[in-house]
């Protein structure tokens, strides 16, 4: 056994020079990386004899094949997309592939678009793994073939492989790879594999079958607020009323009588009581009386956000991105438009809200949680504990949703427990669980945005003039990523896809202002997209002034663009765009490429005289290269557009004096079974390289379904939700 | 000491009678199938079943349960054999997966008493289930397999 270990350790080493290091770093953190072996794979590792030709594969003689996957399942379909990859190239058979989450080791597990960090975001989990896990596949096929042929005394040429079967057709010779798993453990790791060609992919590109499925069906799916260890407390916190604000006093004479709390103690976000289970904790947190010190608190409103805002569109921002001459072209322009658009604060309410199991001993940390960026939490948690940041161990378990929320660079929660646990008497296991208030006002929001937009056209109606102008707190300010990410002293997380505007423009400005707010602020799905794609509202408006078909006027300014043209025409084509629809029913289009993928979506919208409207169908046409497993392709682009839906007609995280106003479904509404569109998906041929899925539904469907809403009335909508808009018509 | 009869096994707590079902499944009884989302009755995580009817845990007493059937979706089928979990399964549904257990919960509810629910039943039944990952079109594709299934 020990030694068995050993071999897997030194292939582990092995593997890890053999593996992607050709790919281009985006940056690197300035993280000491933990020795390999300290947190080993997962405990549970090796029973049977085992083949380990890379980090990410585990052959075992029972001949059932452990696909470790280093991104967090969230519900995007990752811990069966990277499966698929291996499976592919290993010509495994599906039904061999069990899937283990990785340990928090970023030396093996590292995103390759993001240097040194390990985690899961900005849609590139597929992108930055595809090369990577085809190769780790191909690999330990190429191995097994090489045990094969030696065994079977015939040139490894002749040997294939089908399904989880190596053969040897011409002497009807046929093993299992848990047959060949000891004598390819002893091979030498080959320098040169092929990958396959598009053309004879089995598994990417069909439709393979999910592999979170059943255990999401019958309740034995584990996510953090279902973690247990032996003397575990869970821990409710009382947050400050006020972001900014610190406990100056507490009396927990009252919540200490309720039966079950063991221990309260304060920490520097609030106050937590822990007990043994929820109920007593919360009660208990409940029963608090807290004094704070708000002295350096926020105390604006949201209304007051905006208004400083707008006062500061007034003025000259830093400079984005600046060709021709905009003001020169303005005056010269035969037709100028203005706009100005508001964005509120968002919340990302996953339906599991923030969560956090921690144990800490002798030897270290550990933690069971949803994590999308495990490196920085061991290194926020690690500071916290005054540890090393090898000393973190991070289990990372499936996510009831996280939409961004689980990747702070700030690792708020995480720390929140490990504030906890250092201050509390004795060391047991902690699960911090936040109610839904907590999620919902806790912070961590989608900034809120303002936006100017200036444009001239031409005689012929061509744009010759573009001025965009975006005020908005910055996600990346006083982060760790803030010294890496910035482009040119700003923030790409404020001004993606207003930048790389795809339309044509001789003459562009694009300028941004990045004030200062108490207000934490983090990416929400999408990101910057979620706001900077509502200019294909403006885009509309346009075409209206230049009278010109929002097709036609989107054609003629996106020559060039032919991904982006191609989804526009097939979303033309599949929704049917050129039917006349009755009074009352109209349509929007909108487009939009972000994280690489590129998407249109057409809505539909029924709106009564009195205002009422109903989104009645969504078609959606989108391009992410190769299409790894198109039906959970559709799955994110239904749920992308449920999901970006929800905030253009109802999501708005508003605060009055400083204090968030909504705390539940109630007033913070996502939409329900009956208020969700009829949604047909459309996905491109391709063979170009995979792009991500997850995001880039949500940007294209607040501007489609505004855009059909003035078709139907006539009425444009320049701030959002929607429901703040009277719809109602003559 | 309370006696409760959960997925037909009685289970004996020590618990406070105003503690809702919803914790005292979850940490008393370690059946953490049944989830917390909002703790209001509005987002339907916590659905389960007392004497067949779909009920959100996390707003009933455990008091007013006793002596009654419940049913968590610990209880529907661990093999997952049940129409509904065959059709989730076929319909490929789930995302996080987190909101499933109170949306099957919800459906098995609604098919026991209407076995081909229109679009329209199935809307009205569902619509106390949230889903943030918006799985809402597979769904209802899934009842629909699953009543065919079961008439």
């Amino acid at each position: 056994m020990n030694t068995n270990v050993k071999m897997t350790r030194r292939a582990f080493l092995k593997a890890d020079a053999s593996l992607g290091m050709g790919l281009i770093l985006a940056f690197h953190m300035p993280i000491a990386l933990s020795k390999a072996g300290s947190l080993a794979i997962a405990e549970n590792s090796v029973t049977n004899a085992s083949f380990e030709p890379n980090a990410f594969i585990r052959i075992s003689s029972d001949n059932s094949i452990t696909v470790v996957v280093k991104h967090l399942e969230m519900g995007q379909g990752i811990s069966t997309g990277l499966p698929t990859l291996i499976a592919e190239e290993l010509d495994a058979d599906w039904e061999q592939i069990k899937v283990e989450s990785a340990p928090a080791q970023a030396r093996l597990y590292r995103n390759l678009i993001w240097g040194s960090l390990q985690g899961t975001g900005a849609s590139n989990s597929m992108a930055n793994s595809f090369t990577q896990m085809r190769q780790a596949g191909a690999t330990a096929r190429a191995m097994l073939v090489t045990a094969a042929a030696d065994r079977w005394n015939v040139p490894a040429s002749e040997v294939t492989v089908s399904k989880g079967v190596v053969q040897h057709n011409g002497r009807k010779l046929e093993a299992s790879f848990g047959e060949l798993v000891e004598a390819a453990s002893q091979l030498t790791i080959p320098d040169n594999i092929t990958l396959k060609d598009v053309k004879d992919f089995d598994y990417i590109g069909k439709h393979v079958a999910r592999k979170d499925t059943l255990d999401k069906l019958n309740g034995t799916a584990q996510y953090t607020i279902d973690m247990q260890r032996p003397d575990m407390l869970t821990a409710v916190v009382a947050h400050p009323p006020l972001f900014g604000a610190k406990v100056k006093s507490f009396d927990a004479s009252k919540a200490k009588t309720i039966k079950g709390v063991v221990e309260i103690v304060q920490i520097p976000s609030g106050v937590a009581v822990l007990a043994n289970g929820f109920w007593p904790a919360k009660l208990g947190r409940d029963a608090l009386t807290i004094e704070w010190d708000t002295s350096a608190a926020n105390t604006l409103g949201s209304d007051e956000v905006l208004d400083q805002y707008k006062a500061l569109a007034k003025t000259p921002g830093a400079i984005v991105r600046s060709e021709g001459d905009v003001d020169k072209a303005l005056a010269g322009a035969s037709k100028r438009l203005t706009a100005s658009f508001e964005f509120p604060y968002l919340a990302h309410a996953a339906m599991e809200p923030m969560d956090c199991a921690m144990q800490v001993n002798e030897q270290g940390c550990e933690m069971w949680h949803g994590e999308q960026m495990q490196t920085l939490t061991q290194l926020n948690v690690s500071k916290v504990l005054g540890l090393k940041l090898d000393q973190i161990k991070i289990n990372t378990l499936y996510a009831g949703g996280s939409f961004g929320r689980r990747g702070n660079p700030q690792s708020d929660f995480q720390s929140e427990t490990a504030h906890i646990i250092k201050a509390m008497a004795k060391r047991v296991p902690v699960k911090l669980i936040w109610t839904r208030e907590d999620d919902m006002q806790a912070g961590f929001y989608r900034p809120l945005n303002y936006h100017t937009l200036e444009a001239g056209l031409d005689d012929e109606g061509n744009i010759i003039a573009w001025h965009h102008r975006i005020v908005g707190q910055s996600i990346l300010a006083g982060t760790m990523l803030n010294s890496v990410l910035l482009e040119k002293g700003n923030d790409p997380m404020t001004m993606d896809g207003a930048k790389d505007i795809p339309y044509i423009m001789p003459n562009i400005l694009v300028d941004l202002h990045t004030p200062k707010v108490n207000v934490p602020v983090l990416w929400w799905r999408s990101v910057a997209h979620t706001h900077t794609a509502f200019v294909e509202t403006f885009i509309d408006e346009l075409a209206v002034e230049a009278n010109k078909d929002p097709i036609e006027f989107r054609r003629s300014q996106l020559a060039g663009q032919s991904r982006l043209l191609n989804v526009l025409n097939l979303a033309v084509e599949k929704s049917g765009w050129d039917e006349v629809m009755p009074t009352g029913r109209g349509r929007g289009i909108a487009v939009h490429k972000s994280f690489n993928t590129y998407v249109a979506q057409v809505a539909e919208v029924t709106i009564s005289k009195a205002g009422e409207l109903t989104v009645d169908r969504v078609t959606c046409v989108v391009d992410c290269g190769i299409a790894v497993n198109p039906k959970i392709i559709e799955s994110q682009m239904q749920g992308g557009i449920g999901f970006g839906l929800s905030a253009a007609l109802k999501g708005a995280i508003t605060l009055k004096q400083g204090q968030v106003e909504q705390s539940n479904f109630h007033d913070y509404q996502p939409i329900r079974m009956n208020e969700m569109p009829y949604i047909d998906v459309h996905i491109v041929d391709s063979n170009e390289a995979p792009s991500g899925v997850g995001e880039p539904g949500v940007p294209p469907i607040a501007p489609a379904v505004c855009n059909a809403i003035f078709m139907v009335t006539g009425k444009r909508i320049r701030s959002l939700p929607i429901s703040l808009h009277d719809l109602s018509y003559a | 000491m309370l006696t409760l009869l959960v997925n037909g096994e009685k289970r004996h707590i020590d618990v406070e009678i105003d503690t809702p079902l919803l914790w005292v499944l979850r940490d008393n009884l370690g059946l953490t199938g049944t989830k917390y989302g909002c703790g209001m009755a509005l987002c339907g995580a916590c659905t389960v079943h007392i004497n067949g009817v779909a009920v959100r845990s996390c707003v009933t007493p455990v008091s007013s349960v006793i002596g009654k059937d419940i049913t968590t979706i610990e209880g529907l089928s661990q093999e997952c054999n049940h129409p509904l979990q065959k059709a989730w399964s076929e319909e490929q549904v789930s995302q996080c997966g987190y909101c499933q257990s109170g949306q099957i919960m919800s459906a098995a509810a609604l098919l026991a008493t209407t076995a081909n629910p229109t679009d329209t039943d199935i809307d009205h039944a569902m619509s106390v289930n949230i889903c943030r990952c918006a799985t809402y079109q597979r769904i209802r594709a899934a009842i629909h397999i699953a009543a065919k299934v079961g008439s």
